[in-house]
């Protein structure tokens, strides 16, 4: 089955499947997905199922309460019936093809830790109120939430049933979760994951899957004082901060051509290579207390972000991603030094920019980068050069092919297992790593062969070798097995300790996504294709 | 001041005007030379050698013929001229337009191709580096530097296309080459027979017949790669090879016409008594080196045989020309194999077996050779034939190198063949003998006792004409 192309633009006034009230410090964000809402015909969203449509409003939701609604410090999650959430529609992934499932697990897998990066950076408490049954993935996303409340009602539950039902895993971080973030005893956690019904709120609580219960007759007063307590507790409204209106970053669509304001992407479907232009900001910045949303230093990543959300869902036979830049590094730099301070809206723009570079990390294609003159990798730009899998760097007789470090690269964009690019790139040369921090502490420009001798690029062919040199080595990794590549990337992207993060896009994503090719899961008599079938699942029981 | 490179590296690819070969070589070619000092053939620097010098691919231009010194010989650089309708002769891409860039999908195994073919180059130079100092005449010191001079230029054309191609890690490829030595326990060379010593004439007379013939092979089927400049190059390397493989032809036949002569001359029939080399001892050096260079062909039944064919980078012999399916892929091949102790015919994918296929075309040609020198024997009045072993015999790569044959095939125990060894590949006694007859004969026109006379001279010039003026 072929899908129209996905755009990830919303905004409140569309939201089909959200409900968002704010009143003063508190937001109240409650789930009524719209049964006829889906993002395509075939399954109907029922009991608050969500699809993909249901998480593009999350993910927004999560986005402008950060940075249209500063004022907020808890954000209440709840449901209006006696079901809070049944978790990802089983029709929709039943139907749906491998690729979409991946990226549809990804993409809320991301939102779901930008709940959490939201609670950790921007003092906005997440709180699951959940006044109904919470199966599957509407467990996961209160895992992704602070704290987690159960109505008590004898027959309300949370579970992750994913197992004993369907076949598969709970893939979006709610094993993960369970043992790293909620710290549940592993046996524990193994009953709970295979008893389909869950724990209702006393086993729930006892069990520490929950923090908390209150009755029916008890629960409006008992969440609404205990969302009192967090908002009190909770770090106080930046004094700077106000409002930035976030509006839509929709490209110009011309043919194989994205054109956005400071980013293009064109497309090579015959050579299955796309090739993303990044210009840098061609005026001096404004001061980020002035700032908006269309200041360069958010609106280039915004574009990015956006673009990289539309290479994965919508084109799929694209394996590889040339980043190229242009524009003037000084530029950059001073842009960068606009949202460097402890501003409110520079810490906003760079925690921002950060989730950006992870959601790069994570694409499931190559990445390289292609460094000629004229150039901007510079700053927050040049630590693109760290997270693609190679990068070529022109080393040109006079030097003018340049590239410049700064603290962007020296701890500014965690990686998801809070290391820096750097500390990741250099794991068994402490001198190295020294050297570039060295040099992005000065902010020194580092020509080719420079680069080349301190490990900040792969190859820096001259310019007799350069074309052959980047044609074939595009052409050789278009050829390669795919899968082989993503798996390859993945693992080598993210070398060192593992993290939460870490491990739910490693290892839970790995292990889902092997599911999901696996007859027991996806064939004619495998469990996710028979749930609501009369007949049972059958399964091949040899293990590995 | 810049460096006339049309006039020191004869070339029809434009080098004057290309940066990037101009570039490569500035450090290749002095490092080739120094190669050619220290490993070459020894001690003849001075000397000046009535050599043949490729200077064009004009008729006749591959043969420009004076006396030259061998480190002054100028080392050219040749592609046959470009077919505008090539099309990929073979495989899942037959018919498309042949490539002119290395497609960056097959650069790997095409550098790898490129390499070990390149590599047989200035193996068989190091070789045969002291051979010069036991000439058996001035005419074959010549042919032998000819040899010589013209591996260095095959060298030079695989470097070409390793400098022209392959960027960095071509040259760094390149560079390799004249790092590896053959026979060293260290940085040998690539392929086994390149790493055999050849210390007399008998052994560099089958050497140029059966070894080079594989090289004749090889090219040949490099010459159907869809990978243009890889055919032209190697179109060009085969008329200069095809001199090569005449040299061990017919020295191997003089060779057999004087052991002939002799043994008829002893009253006992003992060619050895008469101070020459027994028929049934060339016959063991023919056994010896026709199944070392069955090696060089890779195993019957191989992945990257099929691979290469599959993905055009390496044809049949004539693939264009003699074949009409291209793919081969619903084609079967029978190859005998070891089941159970027992010798079984076994059915293997077409595309599996080209190793093989060219093994085949290899042995037919040796074939019309053996018959060539049979009738030799027969001229010369005695009864004596010589033959080829089975494929099978005294292999050391493929599916028949971890058992045992006789000289006809057949199966027999490592017993049998400790018994029979001595009588079928040289002892080392019988290494020991020809190493004995080994001495130099430097008048022009006088022959070495061991060794029949030529038939005729180089390029219409008397056989004893001045091939070599020592320096």
């Amino acid at each position: 089955m072929s899908y129209p192309p996905v755009s990830f633009d919303t905004h409140p006034s569309r939201y089909r499947h959200w409900g968002l009230v704010i009143e003063g410090a508190v937001a109240t964000l409650t789930m009524r997905v719209n049964e006829d809402g889906g993002m395509w015909p075939g399954y109907e969203l029922k009991l608050n199922s969500y699809d993909l449509s249901v998480d593009i409003e999350l993910a927004d939701v999560v986005q402008r309460l950060r940075f249209e609604h500063p004022e907020v410090r808890v954000v209440v999650v709840t449901g209006e019936d006696k079901v809070f959430c049944a978790g990802a529609n089983i029709r929709m992934l039943a139907s749906a093809s491998h690729a979409f499932k991946v990226n549809f697990c990804k993409f809320t897998n991301e939102t779901r830790t930008y709940i959490e990066d939201a609670c950790e950076r921007s003092g906005q408490t997440w709180i699951a109120a959940l006044n109904g049954t919470a199966s599957g993935g509407g467990y996961e996303l209160a895992e992704a939430c602070k704290e987690i409340y159960l109505v008590d009602d004898g027959n309300s539950a949370v579970s992750l049933p994913e197992v004993p039902l369907l076949g598969v895993l709970p893939g979006t971080g709610g094993l993960t979760r369970l043992t790293d973030k909620r710290k549940v005893r592993r046996d524990i956690a193994d009953v709970f994951c295979t008893k389909a019904e869950g724990f209702k709120a006393r086993d729930a609580v006892k069990h520490h899957v929950v923090d908390g219960s209150f009755s029916r007759s008890k629960w409006a007063e008992g969440i609404k004082a205990r969302v009192a307590t967090v908002a009190s507790a909770a770090p106080a409204r930046p004094a700077d901060a106000r409002s930035i209106t976030l509006p839509a970053v929709t490209p110009a669509v011309d043919g194989d051509t994205w054109t956005y304001r400071n980013v293009t992407v064109k497309l090579d479907r015959a050579s299955r290579v796309a090739s993303v232009d990044l210009r840098g900001p061609t005026e001096r910045p404004v001061d980020a207390a002035t700032a908006d949303a269309g200041c360069w230093a958010f609106q280039f990543w915004r574009e990015l972000d956006d673009a990289l959300l539309r290479l994965r869902i919508n084109e799929l036979d694209i394996g590889l991603l040339l980043l190229r830049s242009n524009g003037d590094p000084a530029l950059v730099l001073a842009h960068d030094a606009s949202v460097a301070g402890d501003g409110w809206f520079a810490t906003e723009v760079r925690g921002f920019q950060a989730r950006v570079l992870r959601r790069l990390d994570n694409m499931a294609k190559t990445l390289f980068a292609i460094v000629e003159p004229g150039n901007c990798f510079a700053g927050s730009l040049a630590e693109m050069l760290f997270v693609v899998d190679r990068s070529y760097m022109l080393a040109d007789d006079d030097g003018e092919n340049a590239i410049t470090l700064s603290s962007a690269s020296t701890g500014t964009f965690p990686m998801h297992n809070g290391m820096t690019r750097l500390q990741a790139r250099f794991p068994g040369d402490e001198d190295a790593r020294l050297l570039a921090e060295a040099a992005a502490a000065r902010k020194s420009v580092i020509d080719a062969e420079t680069a080349d001798d301190m490990g900040l690029v792969t190859f820096a062919p001259d310019a007799i070798d350069w074309d052959d040199e980047v044609r074939i080595a595009i052409e050789e990794r278009c050829s390669l097995s795919p899968d082989a590549l993503t798996g390859m990337e993945q693992n080598l992207r993210f070398g060192g300790p593992e993290s939460m993060d870490n491990k739910i896009f490693g290892r839970l994503t790995a292990w889902q996504n092997w599911i999901f090719q696996r007859p027991n899961a996806v064939g004619e008599r495998g469990a996710l294709k028979m749930f609501g079938a009369p007949e049972r699942a059958v399964f091949d029981y040899r293990r590995t | 001041m810049p460096i006339n490179y049309d006039d020191r590296i004869p070339n029809n690819v434009d080098l004057s005007s290309n940066k990037r070969l101009q570039r490569a070589l500035e450090t290749w070619q002095p490092a080739f030379l120094d190669w050619w000092r220290d490993v070459g053939p020894v001690g003849t620097a001075l000397d000046e050698i009535y050599l043949r010098t490729a200077i064009s691919t004009e008729p006749g231009g591959w043969a420009h013929f004076d006396h030259v010194k061998m480190p002054d010989y100028r080392w050219g650089i040749f592609l046959e001229d470009r077919d505008m309708n090539r099309v990929i002769p073979c495989g899942d891409h037959a018919g498309q337009p042949v490539w002119q860039e290395v497609p960056g999908e097959y650069r790997s195994n095409l550098r790898r191709i490129i390499v070990t073919q390149a590599d047989t180059e200035p193996a068989s130079v190091e070789q045969q580096r002291w051979l010069g100092k036991t000439a058996p005449s001035m005419y074959d010191m010549r042919n032998l530097f000819q040899v010589n001079v013209e591996e260095g230029r095959h060298l030079w054309a695989m470097v070409y296309l390793l400098h022209a191609h392959f960027g960095k890690d071509g040259r760094d490829e390149a560079d390799e080459l004249l790092a590896r030595r053959s026979g060293d326990a260290d940085k040998p060379r690539i392929l086994d027979a390149f790493n055999q010593p050849c210390p007399d004439w008998l052994t560099f007379f089958c050497f140029t017949m059966f070894t080079d013939r594989d090289g004749k092979y090889q090219l040949g089927a490099l010459a159907e790669s869809g990978f243009d400049p890889l055919a032209r190059t190697c179109r060009f390397m085969l008329t200069e090879e095809a001199h090569h493989l005449s040299v061990g032809e017919l020295g191997v036949e003089r060779v057999l016409r004087r052991s002939a002569q002799l043994t008829k001359l002893d009253k006992n029939g003992d060619a050895r008594a008469q101070g020459g080399i027994d028929l049934p001892t060339v016959q063991k050096w023919i056994n010896f080196w026709f199944a070392y260079s069955l090696d060089l062909f890779g195993s019957e039944i191989s992945s990257n045989g099929a691979e290469f064919f599959a993905t055009g980078l390496k044809g049949r012999w004539n693939e264009a020309k003699d074949y009409t399916d291209h793919k081969a892929l619903d084609q079967y091949y029978t190859l005998p194999v070891v089941k159970n102790g027992m010798l079984v015919d076994e059915r293997v994918p077409m595309r599996n077996a080209m190793n093989d296929v060219l093994r085949q075309s290899y042995i037919l040609d040796c074939e019309r050779v053996i018959k060539r020198w049979n009738k030799a024997l027969e001229e010369e009045g005695v009864d004596f034939r010589v033959s080829l072993p089975s494929s099978r015999f005294f292999r050391r790569q493929g599916v028949y190198s971890e058992f045992d044959f006789n000289r006809e095939g057949e199966l027999i125990g490592s017993e049998a063949w400790e018994k029979n060894r001595d009588s079928w590949i040289p002892s080392q006694a019988d290494r020991d003998y020809v190493a004995s007859l080994m001495h130099p004969v430097t008048e022009p026109g006088k022959i070495a006792n061991w060794i029949g006379a030529p038939r005729r001279g180089i390029n219409g010039q008397d056989v004893d004409f001045e091939y070599v003026r020592k320096g």
